[in-house]
């Protein structure tokens, strides 16, 4: 069964990530994206990381999956254009390819394991607690000063988006949410009585 | 026999596949009525009689619905992106389906016990908004595509607040199963033990980021019928349509599932002494159910800006603050530790 749900997710993450960059459509590719994130996840709880499943879940596919399709849906692309840029930048997209190719290769033929580090990794934490209580623990107790930085540099990067976006222009009419709420009915109309063939 | 259904790869599908109809089955049924309840208050409030010619009372107005919608033609427009078209309503009815695994009726009558349920929900119900926005864009037309623009943006705002709001809980509880939040609740006093009380503020925010989520009456804007016919269903017909339209009520049926299980109890009984059972969460869905047809019956729809900035500016703000006190009155045990519910030693 674990077995026939491995290959399962295993095919549909590579068929996914392969059709992301093969589709013609980009709107398909976002979807077929989702495809490869839903069945990564599904590798997650195989592997009995259910908390990061469900993470990879919320955030990816519940928040940037949806924030992808909301740009590209938006966009208008000439398919044929963009297929011409392409090819201009093909030799350049398979050197860099290659390159990278050649470092995984010369990285991964050299690893080897210490086996006092493949001991530290086997009993990181108690196995008796859940793996959402284990994440906690490392985060919050032995990496706190990390995890705090980490916070901090999204929260620079997060006021430098909104600091390059921000501008207020002058044209726009505004409401003014309070100054609405303050409104009662004898300010806001008023009843006269119009006599006939005269009008106001 | 026992035997054959533990151990047997095909006696454990049978069973599953049984339990999973066993949910499903009821649920579906009881929405065909939940539907005709839901008109039938709507009515009410508006002084109409509603649906009242089919069966008695009208009470087989939702299977007439259900035998016209699907015996009706299947339209697709000639621009629409046909796969993704008719894949939208069926990734709607699937995706507010399968979060009831997890969802618990009585003390472990549930499909699937697992320690991130209430995760789980969320991540299931934050994938809802997809059928919204493929039905919308496959549409190839204006009206569906700018209701699934809106609804993009509405539950991707509101998701935050839901988040922020069930952390609050998570925290009280110390555990994310659903089983455990509810047992979190139990206690001598029945009905003062719930987390209603403690958490009240944000029984008011959870209840109305749900009508958000699911895109319930007065924030509506991805159908907004005065501005966008219908929004992203403008181009739907018969049985895609009738998807959309079941996917939207278990959605929400789901989200009465949660407000009773986070804030009411669960199945726990109000009053001390009458034993607890499967029956206080029926009735307590109800309520929370009566409270939604209520707001759609009284409550005329938001305008776009507000629902964000209600959702940015307000919402966020407040829950996120009631995080960080819900954490320091749990930790040192303030109000007699009613934020403090884990065992003992957690």
């Amino acid at each position: 069964m674990t077995v026939f749900s491995f290959y399962l997710f295993a095919i549909c993450v590579i068929t996914g990530g392969l059709l992301t960059v093969v589709s013609r459509n980009p709107v398909h590719s976002v979807l077929w994206l989702i495809l490869a994130f839903l069945s990564s996840a599904g590798l997650f709880v195989l592997l009995g990381a259910e908390f990061v499943a469900m993470l990879l879940i919320i955030v990816y596919v519940g928040a940037v999956a949806v924030l992808f399709l909301f740009v590209v849906m938006m966009l208008d692309v000439d398919f044929a254009e963009l297929k011409a840029e392409m090819a201009k930048y093909m030799p350049l997209a398979l050197l860099i390819g290659l390159v990278i190719l050649m470092q995984f290769v010369m990285a991964f033929g050299a690893w080897e394991t210490n086996d006092a580090a493949e001991g530290l990794r086997a009993q990181v934490t108690d196995p008796n607690t859940f793996n959402t209580e284990a994440l906690g623990l490392i985060l919050y107790d032995q990496y706190f000063l990390l995890f705090q930085l980490a916070g901090l540099i999204l929260l620079v990067a997060m006021i430098g988006a909104i600091v390059l976006t921000l501008r207020h222009r002058a044209d726009v009419k505004r409401q003014d949410v309070v100054a609405q709420m303050m409104r009662d009915p004898a300010k806001a109309m008023e009843l006269r009585d119009v006599k006939s063939g005269q009008g106001l | 026999m026992a035997d054959f259904f533990t151990n047997t790869g095909l006696g454990i599908g049978l069973l599953v596949t049984g339990q999973v109809l066993l949910i499903l089955l009821p649920l579906l049924l009881c929405l065909a009525f939940l539907m005709y309840a839901d008109r039938k208050i709507w009515a009410a409030v508006q002084m109409r009689r509603g649906p009242n010619v089919v069966g008695v009372f009208g009470l087989l107005q939702s299977f007439a619905d259900l035998l016209k919608y699907v015996v009706k033609e299947v339209v697709i427009p000639a621009g629409a992106d046909r796969a993704v078209f008719l894949l939208a309503p069926m990734v709607s009815l699937v995706m507010a389906l399968v979060a009831w695994a997890v969802i618990p009726f009585n003390d472990g009558w549930v499909l699937s016990d697992i320690n991130v349920a209430i995760l789980y929900v969320f991540a299931i119900s934050s994938l809802e908004v997809y059928g919204v926005i493929m039905g919308g864009w496959a549409s190839n037309s204006k009206y569906p595509f700018l209701g699934s623009l809106r609804s993009a943006a509405q539950m991707i705002s509101y998701e935050v607040s839901i988040g922020l709001i069930i952390i609050g809980v998570i925290i009280s509880t110390g555990s994310m199963n659903f089983s455990a939040i509810v047992a979190a609740q139990e206690g001598a006093g029945g009905i003062f033990n719930w987390y209603f009380l403690p958490h009240f503020p944000m029984l008011i925010l959870f209840f109305i980021s749900a009508l958000a989520e699911t895109n319930r009456p007065p924030f509506d804007l991805p159908e907004a019928e005065s501005e966008l016919v219908a929004g992203y269903q403008v181009e739907y017909s018969s049985t895609p349509f009738l998807l959309f339209m079941i996917g939207e009520l278990v959605a929400v049926v789901l989200m009465c599932a949660l407000v009773s299980l986070l804030f009411l109890g669960g199945w726990l009984s109000p009053i001390p002494f009458l034993p607890d059972g499967f029956l206080w969460m029926f009735l307590k869905m109800l309520l929370v159910f009566f409270m939604f047809s209520m707001v759609k019956a009284i409550t005329p729809r938001y305008r776009y800006d507000q629902l964000m900035r209600l959702g940015w500016k307000v919402f966020l703000p407040f829950s996120l603050f009631w995080v960080v006190f819900v954490a320091f009155a749990a930790k040192f045990e303030w109000f007699w530790g009613i934020y403090a519910r884990w065992p003992v030693g957690g």
